[in-house]
């Protein structure tokens, strides 16, 4: 059992909870993620590891609201307890100094590039952070993001925050600005990172992306994770969750990701109905 | 009275109502059934059946005392050696094991030594006896065991009979490695591992769970917290798929997966459970071992129409048991003998609905005795399907091998053991069951496991080394 030490609901479904997890907040590296299962019947669900605390045993996790187990965790409250949590799994983010590097986070995705821009920073690159949410309800880690980066631009969809648009346009300003970039992080929904890809392809610019696929163990016994880089099927959790953006299968990712959106939409209705 | 001679019949639920639910398939002799084959037994002074037990259970004399119904000396004598007996009693596969080199196969069948074990074991446990525990002298000594596999979960129990302080590390969330995630309900149900892993605690064994060694900590960490020996169990763990095209389509499983989220996850009884899974209605399972038959008999129960096993070789080189293979015919799982799959083919939106299958034919005998599949040229035909399960095998897991190059592996990833003991390249460190031998059976991974506790045990006391 693991206890909720923090509780902080943000925009309407965006949950940060600290929970107290003394041995992975030991081992955690940016980049990495755990598996939480909230209650009995409940499922297995990877999320990342946005910060840790390893004096006080804790780490931070922001969950988005996306169906009965998230929402599920939502309910739980300060002082409450998370039945399980396995961690932290996944390579941790090869992070060195190269010199500028941009990283772009989209939605909870941000949870991810924070930690990693910060250590991006802390290895002495230069960091332009990229933020893009649906609107200003959804905006998570402005604060955190602000302190670790040396240029940071938010982006909203309906610009009620920051730059009206998608976080692909602003890079696009970026790159067109002269700015040399020697690496570019994209953590967020697959159709993002496709799109991220995509233009950095382009300009040769080295990009990692990290994979959020469906999971059951964490720990590659099941092989539901696996996704196509560079043509080879690899497990996202053993092998990854980050990859060479350049050489990933992002439309077979969407699909996969997809397989059961119809559970998933029939299982989160029958939770709310009986709410 | 004269003496029963027929081998009795294991009771078992019909197969038009198993086919639609998980429970167990077995009921289970009842204590007149027990009673009638107990009592064919010779009692044989060289009893071979022991030595044909990897865990070496005292057969005659436990049998011996179910005729005399005293069902919990019975339970006792089996526990001398068998730490798990309701387990072993159902997923054993004692043909080739204890019945195999019972002497009244020679003219009719074998005694039931299986089923009479979980006879026992169930009684007790059904019974208002308190099974009394075996008397410990603490040794105040931690050995930590690595994963709660029935390796794991033997090795631990032999170690906390000694005296040992054991604490087993698991991964998941639920203690028992492959016995939660991988054996179906329908052959082992969970409320038998539950009740095993119980007595265990009982003994004093302490059970960790969500700790994936190699992530959440190292062997180096339980060296240094004071653990003086450490077994690993890990299990295989890491499934292997074809590379062929097409396989990440969607509602393409491996077995792993397919059987974790049933037996772990109780995705059967989604929306109740919020893990899902696809049902199907035609349901290709590919391979020929136990692993297979659990998955293709699960998606019976699923509600699929054609339960189909898809095997390259013919019906006579099924890995699986016999009794698996049997209990699948009988359920109406469809054999597709002497076919392998070369492609799978998506619908638009990326769900598998074909398998592109091509006709063999047994050649030569291979390195593994059995007559190779050679391809049939122009005889590749299309099969509709809606999921695909992939039951080929696993290899090893990575992830704690990985960061602990200190254990040598041979060159199929499995840890290199260099005595009977287990004894890995890494002084302290044992290891048994699959991830040393690959896939095996449930007894012999517990085989293994007690082996590796006489050898922790031994180490312990003399400190010896490779």
């Amino acid at each position: 059992m693991y206890q909720i030490l923090e509780h902080k609901t943000i925009g309407q479904n965006i949950h940060k909870m600290v929970i107290k997890a003394p041995l992975i907040a030991r081992e955690a590296k940016p980049g990495q993620f755990v598996v939480i299962r909230s209650y009995e019947n409940g499922e297995r669900i990877p999320i990342t590891i946005c910060e840790k605390d390893p004096q006080m045993g804790s780490i931070t996790l922001y969950i988005q609201e996306v169906g009965k187990s998230t929402a599920k965790i939502g309910l739980l409250k300060k002082g409450d307890h998370i039945l399980d949590i396995a961690g932290p799994l996944g390579n941790p983010a090869e992070i060195k100094k190269v010199g500028t590097v941009v990283t772009i986070g989209g939605g909870v995705g941000c949870a991810i590039t924070y930690p990693e821009t910060r250590a991006y920073k802390e290895a002495g690159n230069y960091l332009i952070g990229i933020m893009g949410f649906r609107n200003v309800s959804f905006k998570i880690l402005e604060d955190e993001m602000k302190k670790v980066c040396d240029e940071l631009y938010i982006t909203t969809d309906d610009g009620s925050y920051g730059q009206k648009g998608f976080v692909s346009d602003k890079l696009k300003e970026i790159i067109s600005s002269g700015e040399k970039i020697d690496e570019v992080l994209v953590i967020g929904p697959a159709i993002m990172m496709k799109v991220i890809s995509d233009i950095t392809r382009e300009y040769k610019i080295k990009t990692i992306a990290s994979l959020n696929s469906i999971m059951v163990d964490g720990t590659g016994m099941c092989g539901a994770c696996r996704v196509e880089v560079g043509g080879k099927t690899k497990f996202a959790c053993v092998d990854g969750p980050e990859f060479d953006a350049h050489e990933v299968n992002f439309s077979l990712l969407m699909k996969r990701a997809s397989m059961y959106s119809e559970e998933e939409r029939l299982s989160y209705e029958k939770f709310k109905n009986e709410r | 009275m004269a003496k029963n001679k027929e081998r009795i019949d294991m009771p078992r639920q019909e197969i038009k109502e198993r086919i639609r639910n998980f429970e167990e398939v077995a009921i289970g002799y009842t204590e007149e059934m027990a009673l009638l084959e107990a009592e064919r037994c010779l009692n044989c002074k060289d009893a071979t059946c022991i030595k044909g037990c990897p865990v070496n259970v005292k057969i005659p004399e436990f049998i011996k005392f179910v005729v005399e119904k005293k069902y919990l000396d019975a339970l006792k004598k089996i526990k001398e050696t068998n730490s798990l007996p309701a387990i072993c009693g159902r997923v054993c596969p004692q043909e080739e094991q204890c019945e195999k080199s019972c002497i009244l196969g020679k003219a009719k069948k074998p005694i039931a030594i299986g089923r009479l074990e979980r006879f026992v074991a169930d009684w007790v446990s059904n019974s208002d006896i308190k099974e009394e525990l075996p008397k410990i002298e603490k040794k105040n000594v931690k050995v930590a065991v690595i994963g709660s596999g029935p390796g794991g979960l033997a090795c631990a129990a032999d170690l906390a009979l000694l005296g040992y302080d054991v604490t087993i590390f698991e991964a998941l969330h639920k203690p028992g490695g492959v016995l939660v995630y991988g054996i179906p309900e329908f052959r082992l149900p969970k409320r038998i591992v539950e009740r095993e892993v119980e007595y265990l605690k009982k003994l004093g064994v302490k059970i960790e769970t969500n700790v994936v060694v190699g992530k959440s900590i190292t062997l180096k960490d339980l060296f240094e917290s004071g653990f003086k020996a450490i077994y690993l169990g890990l299990g295989a763990g890491l499934p292997k798929f074809m590379n062929l095209k097409g396989e990440n389509l969607l509602n393409i499983y491996s077995a792993n997966e397919y059987l974790t989220r049933t037996n772990l996850m109780k995705a059967y009884k989604f929306p109740e459970y919020d893990t899902p899974i696809k049902k199907g209605k035609r349901v290709a399972v590919i391979g020929g071992g136990n692993v297979a038959m659990d998955a293709v008999r699960s998606s019976l129960r699923y509600g699929a129409e054609h339960a189909m096993i898809i095997y390259r070789r013919s019906r006579q080189e099924l890995p699986a048991r016999e009794e698996e293979v049997e209990n699948a015919e009988a359920e109406g799982v469809e054999f597709h003998f002497l076919v392998n799959p070369l492609e799978f083919i998506g619908d638009e939106k990326g769900f598998v609905k074909q398998i592109k299958l091509q006709r063999m034919q047994l050649g030569e005998p291979d390195e593994s005795g059995r007559r190779k599949p050679v391809p049939i040229e122009g005889s590749e035909f299309l099969l509709d399907v809606d999921v695909v399960v992939i039951a080929i095998g696993q290899t090893a897991n990575p992830v704690l091998l990985n960061v602990t190059p200190e254990i040598k592996r041979n060159r199929w990833g499995n840890i290199e053991v260099y005595d009977e003991f287990g004894r890995t390249s890494m002084k302290g460190v044992f290891a048994g069951g699959d991830i040393v031998t690959g896939e095996a059976t449930v007894i012999q991974a517990m085989g293994s496991g007690k082996k590796s506790a006489e050898g922790i045990d031994q180490y312990i006391k003399t400190g010896k080394w490779l």
